[in-house]
């Protein structure tokens, strides 16, 4: 029943957060969580349910935040056009990269993922129309249908109507006959290909899938900041993506919400208490490998 | 063409220092198929302590001995604390808390040391530079790090395959549960491996100090790359690593003058200027794409 509720409860707060008293930052704070919880949860579709461990997810959300630069300096602000441009563009990067990834397995899948990733990452670097290494800033946040959806607070409760739309979404995708065959194929693959399922077209739609809604994380992360940089595909961000999936615990949804919360949390709220929350974060991350085995959703899983 | 030749050069010199990282990450992994991010660590701890040791003796030999010791037990002691409870567990465990280690060794090395660069000295005796061929002198101290790099690659080539923990190590590659059944102390070997490992990275760490700035963070990026040898070489074959090393340091070298003056001749000044450095940068991930398209188990790998 607890588990049941637990994701709403999340929502709720998340929903109650900007009408309590505790200030401008925590907002903020808890406006990055739900951004990266979206991406955390793509991530989890492909990691947790696919059992196929990318280490190059930061590339999508890249893609997605670079779709809103390249047409805000095109002077295009309208979600209608910018999403399905930096979907397609995302998904288009997932089929390309992802059927030759697809061919290697285990350690060898982690480093071709952190290799096409890097690759985004050093593309990014030499855009120098918008802004190279350095980055570029938004002029203005995208709108919807010309209303300023985006514009200050509005972007807060479109992330959260983005953060339950995904979770709602991804919940049919695992449950619906496609999932069980992406978490079959990451089971036992060949009991999979025996019964006649295409066991690697189910892992690119998986990555494609993913791709997708990352690329959605990426636009709202950039109209958060109103700026974009290659930083936004450096292979720790994608590292630090992971750690959200497996610390909330693989293959749960809400598990990957809460995993953002805590890697978010210590990165600015830790961040602005001292400057050296990386060795705290460390040591936690190491400890909660070896004491935390389920992580913190608690899935047992056989 | 001179040029050319300096830059293939240069690659050879990075590709050794890469081997020299590489060797202990792919053994490592060979052996007790354990994934160790926090090896590009080493790599920085050796460089840090070759520069504390250096001052502290006043000289860089002293330094490059002890620091290279330092780091093997440093890395012994990671072993003990944490990586051994990790044998066994998934390769995503494997990576999360070896990405924990990263972060808490960079940001306790900026407490240590703090974050500005440092220097070492490269020593006397091998600071000038040589004529290579007429008009042209290289620095001595590339070509020693050059010859080290050889040396330990002569080194571990023997021992691997001539001696017999060097059989011990192979057949543990192979099939590990079968070593540790004939009565083979598996976790000592591995104990052995891993030491080995870690000094060859801090003796690598030591060896590059005085060619770049050491920085917290520094290991990162040649971890990496040094993956990205284990993998195009395929995991667990020290030739693969040694052949891979080469070619990604004279790939990448070589890359970022050639695509650059290639660049130059297609496009415009500005658009060549723009697009070298970064096609450049992407070389040698593409180059390992391609391999392991053709190749999924890398070069010299087992097929899976």
């Amino acid at each position: 029943m607890i588990r049941r509720l637990l994701p709403w409860l999340i929502f709720a707060v998340f929903a109650a957060i900007p009408f309590l008293p505790v200030g401008g930052f925590v907002t903020l704070v808890a406006g990055r969580i739900m951004i990266f919880a979206i991406a955390a949860m793509s991530l989890d579709l492909i990691l947790g349910v696919g059992g196929l461990p990318s280490f190059g997810h930061a590339a999508p959300i890249a893609i997605g935040a670079y779709a809103v630069a390249m047409l805000d300096a095109a002077g295009l602000n309208h979600l209608e056009y910018v999403l399905p441009a930096a979907m397609g563009a995302a998904c288009l990067f997932a089929v390309i990269t992802g059927s030759v990834a697809l061919r290697a397995r285990g350690i060898n899948f982690i480093m071709i993922t952190l290799a096409f990733a890097q690759m985004v990452f050093f593309a990014a670097g030499s855009l120098s129309d918008y802004g190279g290494d350095d980055g570029y800033s938004l002029t203005v946040r995208t709108d919807i249908a010309g209303q300023n959806l985006l514009k200050g607070g509005n972007l807060y409760f479109a992330s959260l109507i983005a953060l339950i739309g995904v979770w709602l979404l991804l919940r049919m995708i695992v449950a619906s006959r496609f999932g069980r065959a992406l978490s079959a194929v990451r089971q036992n693959r060949v009991r999979v290909q025996a019964m006649g399922i295409n066991a690697t077209a189910i892992e690119l739609t998986a990555l494609v899938i993913g791709a997708g809604i990352a690329a959605l994380a990426g636009v709202l992360l950039a109209n958060e900041a109103e700026f974009v940089s290659p930083a936004y595909a450096a292979w720790g961000r994608s590292g630090s993506l992971m750690v959200m999936v497996i610390l909330g615990g693989l293959g749960s949804l809400h598990g990957a919400i809460l995993g953002a919360a805590v890697v978010v949390l210590f990165e600015e709220g830790m961040g602005r208490y001292t400057q050296h929350w990386p060795l705290i974060f460390g040591v936690l991350l190491v400890l909660a490998v070896l004491f935390l085995r389920n992580g913190l959703a608690g899935v047992r899983r056989g | 063409m001179t040029l050319l030749l300096v830059q293939a050069l240069n690659g050879i010199q990075l590709g050794m220092l890469l081997f020299l990282i590489a060797a202990g990450l792919t053994l490592v992994f060979g052996v007790m198929n354990f994934v160790n991010l926090a090896h590009g660590v080493q790599y920085m701890i050796g460089a840090y302590l070759g520069v504390s040791l250096a001052a502290l003796t006043g000289s860089f030999w002293g330094g490059l001995v002890l620091a290279s010791v330092a780091a093997g037990l440093f890395g012994l002691v990671l072993e003990w604390l944490i990586f051994r409870h990790l044998y066994g567990r998934s390769d995503l465990d494997q990576v999360l808390a070896t990405f924990g280690v990263i972060l808490a060794l960079n940001e306790a090395t900026r407490i240590i040391w703090g974050s500005n660069p440092l220097e070492l000295a490269m020593p006397d005796a091998l600071s000038g530079s040589f004529l290579l061929v007429p008009g042209l002198r290289y620095p001595v101290y590339r070509i020693a790090v050059m010859a080290a790099g050889l040396l330990v690659a002569a080194g571990l080539a023997v021992v691997v395959n001539r001696t017999r923990v060097g059989m011990l190590i192979r057949a543990g590659a192979t099939n590990g549960a079968m070593v540790s059944a004939l009565g083979v102390d598996i976790g000592r070997l591995f104990r052995l491996v891993f030491g080995v490992g870690a000094m060859l990275a801090g003796f690598a760490g030591v060896l590059a100090a005085p060619l770049v700035s050491v920085e917290p963070g520094m290991g990162d990026n040649l971890l990496i790359l040094a993956f990205v040898v284990i993998v195009i070489g395929g995991v667990g074959s020290i030739r693969g690593a040694f052949v891979a090393a080469v070619i990604v340091g004279l790939v990448d070298t070589l890359g970022r003058s050639l695509i650059t003056d290639g660049a130059h001749a297609a496009f415009s000044a500005g658009t060549s200027a723009r697009i070298g450095p970064a096609v450049a940068s992407m070389l040698i991930y593409l180059v390992m794409a391609v391999v392991l398209a053709i190749r999924p188990a890398g070069l010299f790998g087992k097929p899976v």
